[in-house]
């Protein structure tokens, strides 16, 4: 496609993708927050992690259905509590891929 | 003004700790970088236009909706909304990140704000919770992930080929690295009842709502739930003392 285009629609995509993440940046870290709201802020990674992996586990196909018992969600179990024992992040990756791997030559 | 943790962890020892935490999400990257890459290839952009795109743009999932916008002819502006719908959810991610940036610089913070994703979010968060974290190490994960994408991407339009179907379970890194990082989230009750109520929200909302808005919707929801229990939790506590 024609580059000038092209880099307009890759500058737009760009800009719109890094005001919502420079923003409560900028904003948030010149001024000290209300107790109330470092507390919610701190659930934040938590609800946003569980939000992104739920579905990824239990849904599958577009549009999603509910999809509870499939490879992604029987090799979870084991690397959550691979996860839970080392605390290890490298480890738990590796483990959930050979996990994976070995649920579906199954 | 500078803080004592500048000067007590020195250069060497920020990169090499910055980029061990990163492996595991460089990793992840690599198969989701090269998918994209190959699709950007079969939508008839050079390598160059698709490193471009992930040395910009640098969020995943809105780069494919992005890149297939493209090859139907969408108009710049449908794409621009499309992508700032897609990744509104850096709002969030870049607000829970801000207690640990009083005081930063604006350079600094133009920087670090370009690598916020999903991934370094969750890591540099974890990180920064456990202690023995500076933004310096934080700057270089989210740069170090960077890399790893801006180069698996062009690795894939270079190759025009995807790492053989299911590899060694390859598919299944980005899954098993958010489950990691959600087991070392759960730090108490309150934690696990805000994951429990986020993750059931979220399939459900997943089921009905189009596109990824239901993150967005299950997290503020799930955290605020959160906010009000640990709130009763401690009144009760106090009235029963």
């Amino acid at each position: 496609m024609h580059d000038a285009s092209y880099f307009g629609i890759v500058l737009a995509m760009g800009l719109v993708t890094y005001l919502p993440r420079w923003m409560p940046l900028f904003v948030l870290s010149q001024r000290t927050m209300p107790g109330w709201l470092v507390e919610w802020l701190d659930l934040i990674p938590v609800a946003i992690l569980s939000a992104l992996v739920f579905p990824e586990v239990l849904t599958s196909g577009a549009p999603k259905e509910l999809d509870v018992l499939q490879t992604r969600s029987l090799a979870a179990i084991p690397t959550l509590i691979f996860a839970l024992k080392t605390r290890s992040l490298g480890g738990t990756v590796l483990v959930g891929m050979v996990l994976f791997w070995a649920l579906e030559k199954l | 003004m500078k803080i004592p943790e500048d000067r007590l962890s020195p250069w060497p020892e920020r990169i090499t700790t910055g980029v061990r935490t990163a492996w595991p999400i460089c990793m992840a990257y690599f198969p989701v970088g090269m998918a994209f890459g190959v699709l950007a290839q079969k939508a008839g952009l050079s390598v160059f236009q698709t490193g471009a795109m992930s040395l910009v743009v640098f969020a995943g999932s809105s780069q494919f909706i992005g890149v297939s916008m493209l090859s139907s002819g969408a108009s710049l502006m449908a794409i621009a909304a499309t992508t700032f719908i897609v990744n509104l959810r850096h709002l969030l991610m870049s607000s829970s990140l801000a207690p640990y940036f009083r005081r930063t610089s604006m350079p600094f913070l133009f920087l670090f704000a370009y690598g916020v994703t999903d991934e370094s979010f969750a890591v540099n968060s974890m990180r920064f919770r456990d202690g023995d974290w500076d933004r310096w190490k934080a700057l270089i994960v989210n740069h170090a992930a960077n890399v790893a994408w801006v180069t698996s991407s062009v690795a894939g339009a270079v190759s025009g080929q995807f790492i053989p179907q299911g590899f060694m379970g390859i598919d299944y890194a980005m899954v098993a690295m958010f489950l990691g990082l959600l087991v070392f989230q759960l730090r108490g009750r309150i934690y696990l009842a805000t994951s429990l109520m986020a993750g059931a929200l979220a399939v459900l909302l997943s089921l009905t709502m189009p596109g990824n808005s239901y993150v967005i919707l299950a997290s503020l929801v799930a955290a605020t739930g959160g906010f009000v229990l640990s709130r009763l939790v401690q009144r009760k506590g106090a009235h029963d003392a």
